[in-house]
This record gives structure tokens, sequence and C-alpha cells, in this order.
């Protein structure tokens, strides 16, 4: 350079100019970008708020007292014969909700009539059965209120219920507390009585047969692919494929279930297996995409070092390459099953959008699946299964998160440096 | 290495100065291990004229560990490698040295047949081990791994402990039949390596967690622990600091005569302070192959002595 002065270039105007407009343009950038984060945190925030506002009334129901002279009513029911398993049966075979509406109206009048639903029938005889004493006398219960009083009572909208709601409080004869129906009840008809188990453990026992099918097949087939699969048009026909597997719309793979697994394999239609292998067959293009790029970060020095002590392909890639590509093959993993978890559309295809009233006992049972039992009660016309569908939206999220905590748990325990 | 002012070389030419001293070393090396060694055969008079099979020829009183006759490596349709024939002795530290892409390395990992990790490397030739070829049916390609062991350019200890970063090999190897027996070796192979005094209190930590310099030492403990035959070294010391490097070298002096070296280079002091054979690669050829101390004070071939005087490279 044979500028006479080079100190004095980094004074001039343009370049005073070109420093300022290099730090604007910093500054811009990072206002945009403080900018997304702001509004995605809004947006998320706003749905937080709104589950939450909406779906905590869904946890908790409310009770009403009901004296009942067991005596005066029409329930043909000798106590003597009420032991044993058919105690149950024979306490549904009598008349529960006639004896209820009749101890309804003599106690709170004719408005009263049908102030409870299923739920209480249902406890009535659980009451019964484990105290059938009771029914040679008086019995006073708290039994839960149908749907229609327990909106009134929460937000004040309905104008007959309101008077009779009014009017139970005004006896002391109405309370609000834990719906432990809600946790423990499956599907029904009437909002009151409905809960969320059965969906639970339905999904529960689809994503674990994914999890078995979609993981271990897929992680070996990222390693078979990266480690031992000669480079040729095959793989690569291979590669490409599972690329784009990834991609198609999770319907697809729902018609493509119902085609094999239950028009071709005749295998039981609505069951968390059939569920699990549709899941599993979306799951795999991402957890095997997901696997081969973590293989591809292990260093190729850690496999020269295995080669150069004698070991043998496999012994370095059981040894050393997947260990310290599992971190990354659980991040996908945990992607896929996330997706999995909230999955509904091949569902649908494959006959999980039944009607199932009660828990699935095994893996080949008919069940339903929280995403499926969300849109099934958000489909219903009921105004009770509005803050029911919250509330499970609620249970969905809950589930989510202490699967993909765990499952984060799980990548750090495994996570190394190198 | 480098000098201000480039002159131009003949055969006439004395060695500028820095050569020089690095033969004198290097001739100095050789002197005192003379009574350790075998007798070596006197060098030819007439050098000008000898090649590199009358090398081979005068070491033939001698089976050598290893022996590459004719070797080609290609990388797909480009050739890396041309025709080199190269004798390793098994008392012997042979050092490879060549500007950086000659192809160096590429021979080093034919040796214990590395380049079969690499699809597109095609190898032509014949080497042997104890007069085997190693490309033969009848050669299993991770048991001469473990004879001819290897320790690389970059420290590379497994993400594990520095116990089992040595016991690893011995074990998939089973050459230890009891926990204890296993202990032992790792013992004497980190103090082979001469880093037992610095971790015997604490072998149950990171292996990746020691200074390079130990890296690389418990590197070579890991390839001494299955009991290699050979030992290939691919520029060991180009990643460490000079006291890092000098322990290395020292180290190798220690190895030899146990273990057959083979040590690729970069830095041609190196070369002459740790070998006895030296072999000049340019361009995938192999131009000049001989005694240390002749290669660095009376260089046959006019590339040989431009490298070495640090024309190029």
């Amino acid at each position: 350079m044979s500028s006479a002065a080079p100190s004095s270039r980094w004074t001039e105007d343009a370049m005073r100019k070109r420093v300022r407009r290099r730090y604007a343009s910093e500054r811009w950038f990072r206002g945009v970008g403080f900018g997304a984060v702001a509004l995605s945190v809004l947006f998320l925030a706003f749905l937080l708020v709104t589950m939450a506002s909406k779906g905590f009334g869904g946890f908790s129901h409310h009770e009403a007292k009901l004296p009942i002279d067991f005596v005066r009513s029409d329930l043909f029911l000798d106590p003597a014969t009420l032991h044993g398993p058919e105690a149950a049966q024979a306490v549904a075979g009598a008349d529960l909700e006639g004896a209820i509406s009749k101890a309804a109206v003599a106690a709170y009048g004719p408005a009263a009539e049908e102030m409870f639903g299923d739920a209480a029938v249902r406890e009535l005889g659980d009451a019964i059965v484990a105290n059938p004493a009771m029914l040679t006398g008086h019995a006073t219960l708290w039994l839960p209120v149908s749907s229609r009083i327990d909106i009134a009572a929460k937000d004040r909208s309905d104008d007959a219920a309101e008077q009779l709601v009014a009017s139970l409080e005004q006896r002391d004869a109405l309370k609000r507390s834990f719906n432990t129906r809600f946790l423990s009840a499956s599907d029904s008809t009437d909002p009151s009585s409905v809960g969320v188990w059965g969906a639970l453990k339905g999904t529960f026992l689809t994503i674990l047969v994914t999890m078995a099918l979609a993981f271990p097949v897929g992680v070996l087939a990222a390693v078979y692919l990266e480690e031992f699969a000669p480079r040729n048009r095959w793989t690569d026909a291979i590669e490409v494929s599972i690329n784009n597997l990834a991609a198609v719309p999770s319907i697809i793979f729902g018609l493509l279930g119902l085609a094999v697994f239950l028009n071709f394999m005749n295998l039981p239609r609505s069951a968390p297996l059939v569920g699990g292998m549709t899941l599993a067959l979306m799951t795999m293009p991402v957890i095997v995409i997901a696997g081969r790029n973590a293989i591809k970060t292990v260093p190729p020095s850690i496999r020269d070092a295995a080669l150069g002590v004698g070991a043998s392909k496999m012994q370095v890639t059981f040894h050393h390459v997947l260990p310290l590509a599992l971190p990354g093959i659980l991040t996908g993993t945990i992607i896929g099953m996330a997706r999995a978890l909230g999955e509904t559309a091949p569902l649908l295809m494959i006959g999980m959008r039944a009607f199932v009233a009660a828990p699935p006992g095994g893996i080949a049972e008919p069940a339903t699946v929280l995403p499926v039992q969300i849109f099934l009660w958000s489909d219903e016309v009921d105004r009770g299964f509005v803050e029911k569908t919250s509330a499970a939206i609620i249970v969905l999220l809950l589930f989510m998160l202490l699967m993909n905590g765990l499952a984060i748990y799980l990548r750090n325990r495994f996570e190394r440096r190198w | 290495m480098q000098m201000k002012e480039k002159m131009p070389i003949t055969p006439t030419t004395p060695v500028p100065t820095p050569s020089a001293a690095i033969a004198a070393e290097a001739h100095a090396q050789d002197l005192i291990q003379k009574d350790e060694l075998p007798p070596e055969p006197a060098p030819a008079l007439a050098a000008v004229a000898v090649s590199n099979d009358a090398w081979a020829e005068r070491d033939a009183g001698r089976d050598p560990k290893m022996t590459a006759d004719d070797i080609s490596v290609f990388y797909g349709d480009k050739q890396a490698l041309k025709d080199i024939s190269i004798r390793i002795y098994d008392d012997r530290v042979t050092a490879f040295i060549g500007p950086s892409g000659c192809g160096k390395s590429t021979f080093l990992r034919c040796l214990n047949r590395m380049n079969d990790t690499i699809p597109s490397a095609r190898v032509t030739g014949r080497i042997e081990l104890d007069g085997r070829d190693v490309n033969g049916p009848d050669m299993d390609v991770v048991q001469l791994r473990a004879r001819v062991g290897m320790v690389f350019q970059k420290p590379n200890p497994f993400p594990k402990s520095i116990f089992e970063n040595v016991a690893y090999g011995p074990r998939i190897h089973g050459l230890a039949s009891s926990k204890s027996e296993l202990e032992a070796i790792v013992e004497r192979s980190l103090k082979r390596a001469g880093l037992w005094d610095e971790v015997k209190d604490r072998l149950q930590e990171s292996g990746t967690a020691l200074s390079g310099g130990q890296q690389q030492r418990l590197c070579i403990a890991r390839a001494i622990a299955v009991d290699p035959e050979v030992i290939l070294m691919d520029e060991p010391c180009s990643a460490l600091d000079p006291i890092a490097t000098a322990k290395i070298e020292e180290l190798i002096h220690e190895l030899r005569g146990r273990y057959a070296i083979a040590i690729v280079t970069h830095n041609m002091q190196q070369a002459a302070r740790v070998s006895q054979r030296t072999a000049f690669f340019h361009l995938g050829e192999l131009v000049e192959y001989g005694k240390t101390s002749e290669i660095f004070t009376n260089p046959r071939q006019q590339r040989t002595t431009d490298y070495i005087t640090g024309r190029y490279g």
C-alpha cells in the first residue's frame, strides 16, 4: 500500500458512515429476531391461557345433596341378595333413575326432576353395592348434578336452571368438587359422566406399539444405510424414498393401514395394535433421517481409532458409533413420537374414532386415543362437552410434556462429549 | 527450514547449513545405535547410479517384516500412488517424508488396509507381512489391523475412561482371561507409552480430558495394548507442541527394536532424529529410499536434494 497516511483512512466520513450502517443493520436484525420470538411467545401464551381458562372447569363438577327415602321409592331390591358379583348386575337392572328423580322432586320441587344425570345414577348404584343396608331406610347422598345444572352453576347462563341452582345454593345443597370421574372414566353420551382414562390408556398402548416398532426398525435401517450399505443407485433410490415418505400426509398412511392391516391382514378394527402400526409407518422415516444425520456427525477419527486396534465393522458400529449417535437419534425420535402422539387423521381411517365406553384391556381391543377423543367431543352438540374438550386438551398436552421430558432426560443421560 | 534467498542447487553445491545440521544429527543417531543393531551393509560408493531396487538387495540378508511391491493406489480415476516398493524391517524406524498430498499417508494406510474403508480407493500390487499377502484370502483384516497397529495424526482417544481406551483392544480380541490380567496389560501398555506415572491415579477419568501430547501417548498405549508387530504412525506429532513432540520421539526410540515402526512426518528434522530408513515421496512416486543418514547427507536425486534443503514442500 502506498497511501500516505493509512491512519486517517479510518476517520474519513465514508468509513464512519459504513460503520454506522453496519451497526444499524445489526440492530435492525436483532430487533426483528426479538420480535419473532416475542410473537411466538405471545401465541403460545394465548393458547395456554385460553385452554387453561376453558379447560380447568372440566376437572371439577358440582354435586348436590339428595335425601332419598328408599322405603318409599319403587326400588324392588332386597339387601339380602346384594352380595357377590351379581350385586352390580342387580343394581343396574333396577330403576335407579326413576328413584333419583322422584327423590329430587320431593326435595326441591318439580323443576328438579332432571337435575341429576347418568353420573348420579352410577354413583348411587356404587353406593348401594358398597352398603346395601341403606336400602332399608333414609339416606342423604352427594350426587353429581347433570351437565346443564353444572354449567348453570359455573357460568350462570341458563335462566331456568339458574333458579334451581339459586334455590339449591340457598339450602347449602350444592358444592363444587374435583371430578375424579373425568380421570377414571371413559367416553359417554352424557357429558357429566365422561372421562379421559379410556382415551389416555388407548394413547399409551398405541404409542407403545409405535415405539416398539418404529425405534428399532428406524435405528437399524439408519445404521445399515449409513455404515454398511454400498453406495449405489439402489441405496440412492431408497434414500430418496425415505425422504419422500417423511413428507407424505398422514391421512395417506391411514389409508395404507386400512388397506393392508385391516382389509388384507384382517387385524382387529379400532385396536391400538393397528393404530400403533400405522403410526409406526409414519414415524419410521423421521427416525431414519434423524438417525442417519446423527451417525454422520460421529467424527471419522473415532471409527479410524477403533478400526486401527482391530475392531470389526460391527464392533465399531455398536461399541462406538451408535453410543455417540444416540443423543441425536433420540432427539429425532422425540420429534417423531410427539408427531405420532398428536396424530388424528390416520387413526380415523382405521376405525379408532369409534365410541368406546370402556378403557381397552389390551392392544387388540377397541380403543380410541386422546386427539381423536378431543376431535369427537368438539363435534358434540351438548354444551357440556365444550369444557370437557378443553380439559382433554390439557391432559393431552400434559401427557406430551411428560413424554418429552422423559425423552430429554434420557437423551441427556446418554450424551457424551468427544 | 525456509531460506531467505534460494540459490540454485547443483549436485556439486555443498548442502546448506540447516540440512547439514540435520544430517549430522541423523548420522549421530545412527552411530549411537549401531552396536545394538545388526551390522548394516556399507553404503555404496557410486551412490548416484544406485536404484531403489539395489537398496532392497543390500538389505536382503535379513527378512523384512513387511514388503510392499509395485503398490499403486487409485481414488476413482485419479492415481495417488505409482508403483511403490518399500521394505520395512522390524528393528528399524522407517520414515516417510515428502510434501503434502504426495501419498505418504495413503501408502501407510495400505499397510494395514485402512484404505478399505474408503469406497473409491483401489489398491494394486502386493503387500506382505512376514511373507504372507495381507490382501490374500487367508488374511483376516481384523487380525491384520491388530498385528499392524496405527497411531493417527490427530489424537483420537475414545470418549471413554483412560482405562477403557487401553483395555478396548485386548478386550475385543480376548487377550485377557481375567480382570487382573486386563489391568496388567493396561498398566504395561501405559508404562511402555510413558504415560503411566501421569495417569495412574486417574485411570477412570475421560481420555479426552488429557492434554494433546498425553492423548497421543494414550493412543500409542492403545495401539501397543494389542501387542502388534508393526506400528504405523501417521504424522503423530503434527498437532503437538515441541515438548510433547520430544516425548513422543523419545518414546519412538524406546519402542524401536520391540516393534517395526513406520512413521509419516512433515518434519524433516524429526525424520532425521527418529528414523534409520527414510523414503522420500513426491507426487505419488517414491523418489528415493535408503538409509536416513545417506538421504540427508548424500541424496542421489535432485528432487530429494531440493526438498531437504527447503526449496519446496
